[in-house]
């Protein structure tokens, strides 16, 4: 289970974490579609790595023999000292028929009317952190701008200080980008995360009681019934665990994969600074060929799938980046087609766990891509510093220094 | 031309909306429908067959 031992061939023994393989992981795809469309590893615990559009969408369908009871892409951390086993994150973590209530709890904060009005909020953020890169004349697109945003704008949602969001933003890292290799950093991760919302979730107990309950998450929550009955509190907690660490780090690296793509394509940048009306086709480009997650399903019983024998427990990676550089599926899918208009790309994932926070997500991406181009029309990377990007569960980058270059540079 | 969503296929991507907002609705849950009757008005084919083409649930129905 070392990551330094070299991989000899990646159908057999792909390594998620290679650090070749998290910075460029196309042409490894590329060779399994054509050789080996589900590959098998013993690293990390054992896994299936589906490359295929339709053989990732068809998993992602097949709720009855895959399960969502572990969605992490490494076996998850056996129960954490200090937090209550039956603690899950529904709706992620849950299978029909309870995943079908679960999801229904949550769909209307997340409708496209809801997070619109969150939408002023997001834009100021983005304009006022865009404007300070500008204003030094170079600035980190990642550290300093994307992951500044998603964290800002469900702390808000949340209903809590934002003075919090740099706490979330260590425990987010922590929970999944260091925690996957590290148990003790997603012990520590999750205890901080557990224990801040218990905190919470008793304050706005406190205040509904009072008849002063805000119209945050937290507090919609706690005041919804399932079949008459008030939801429980460990399954509002559990929810709101799923929201901080779903919302935050797929977002952003999501948003620094748009920057960075930005800063190294002048002509994908300069239509768009010219022709703003086309940013919302961009995005969904963007999201196809940077799509940020990989989720994880565990097969309930022995099936074979597309000759492979999968037994029960075996854990499938639904590489929904993979499928969406599927040649079968997409024309020239290695290009980036900036006014791409047909693009059934599955970035939010497929079937029933379809990603909740996608409205959520795609209206922050809009905006960013938006006010920094308003910001920053011209930029490039810094040329003696390099960008570091993070991979597994979410990949993007993590440090993406950019330069700010003159408007007529060629 | 008529466009209709199969709302037992729909998972709420919202592709279609986007795609051709003069033709789909979305609900408090974020569900899609067709406006009115889902006839299409002339002119609005090329963005009635986008909504389909782009569906992840392949939920969108055109008739031609
Ligand atoms: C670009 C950003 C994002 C990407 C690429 C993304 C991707 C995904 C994917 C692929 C899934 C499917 C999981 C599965 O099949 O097991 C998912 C589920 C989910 N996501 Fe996102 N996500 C993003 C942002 C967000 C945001 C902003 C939120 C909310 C604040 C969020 C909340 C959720 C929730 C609650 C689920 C579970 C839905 C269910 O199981 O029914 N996500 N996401
Ligand atoms: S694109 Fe498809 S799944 Fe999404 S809302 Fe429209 S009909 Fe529903």
């Amino acid at each position: 289970m070392s990551t330094v031992e070299q991989v000899t061939d990646v159908a057999t023994d792909y390594d998620i974490f290679d650090p070749g393989y998290v910075v460029e992981p196309y042409p490894v795809w590329a060779a399994l579609r054509q050789r080996c469309p589900v590959a098998h590893t013993d690293r990390w615990g054992g896994s299936w790595l589906p490359t295929r559009y339709d053989d990732v969408v068809a998993f992602a369908r097949d709720v009855e023999h895959f399960s969502s009871e572990s969605v992490t892409v490494t076996p998850a951390i056996e129960g954490v000292p200090g937090i209550p086993a039956d603690i899950k994150a529904p709706p992620i973590t849950s299978d029909p028929p309870e995943h079908h209530w679960a999801r229904r709890l949550i769909l209307p904060v997340f409708a496209p009317q809801a997070v619109a009005r969150y939408e002023p909020y997001t834009r100021e953020l983005c304009a006022s952190l865009a404007a300070e890169i500008a204003a030094r004349g170079a600035g980190d697109g990642a550290a300093q701008y994307a992951q500044y945003i998603p964290v800002r704008v469900i702390s808000k949602m949340l209903g809590v200080d934002e003075s919090m969001a740099d706490d979330f933003t260590g425990w987010i890292r922590g929970a999944l980008e260091f925690g996957l290799t590290d148990p003790k950093a997603q012990e520590a991760a999750f205890l901080s995360i557990f224990n801040f919302l218990t905190a919470e979730i008793a304050t706005r107990q406190a205040a509904i009681a009072a008849g002063t309950a805000g119209d945050d998450i937290i507090s919609y929550l706690l005041q919804q019934t399932v079949d008459g009955e008030p939801v429980l509190v460990d399954h509002v907690l559990g929810t709101c665990v799923l929201i901080l660490v779903a919302g935050i780090d797929t977002t952003w690296s999501s948003i620094g994969s748009a920057i960075w793509h930005l800063a190294t394509h002048p002509e994908d940048r300069r239509r768009l600074v010219a022709d703003p009306s086309l940013v919302p086709v961009a995005v969904e480009e963007l999201l196809r060929a940077y799509s940020p997650v990989t989720m994880a399903r565990l097969a309930t019983s022995d099936v074979e799938f597309a000759g492979c024998p999968i037994s029960k427990g075996d854990r499938i990676l639904m590489s929904f980046p993979a499928a969406n550089r599927d040649p079968e599926q997409f024309e020239d899918p290695d290009t980036v087609i900036i006014d791409r208009e047909v693009n059934r790309h599955v970035a939010f994932g497929v079937g029933i766990h379809r990603c909740a926070g996608s409205n959520l997500a795609r209206m922050e991406l809009r905006i960013a891509v938006e006010e920094w181009l308003k910001a920053i029309p011209e930029c490039a990377l810094a040329e003696d510093d390099e960008t570091t990007w993070a991979g597994g569960q979410v990949r993007g980058p993590r440090h993406l220094p950019i330069v700010i270059t003159g408007g007529a540079a060629k | 031309m008529k466009v209709q969503v199969i709302a037992e296929q729909c998972q709420g991507h919202n592709r279609c909306a986007l795609s051709a907002p003069e033709l789909f609705e979305i609900d408090d849950l974020g569900y899609a429908s067709a406006k009115g009757d889902g006839v299409v008005p002339p002119g609005l084919e090329a963005k009635a067959r986008l909504a389909a083409a782009n569906c992840p649930e392949q939920a969108v129905v055109v008739e031609e």
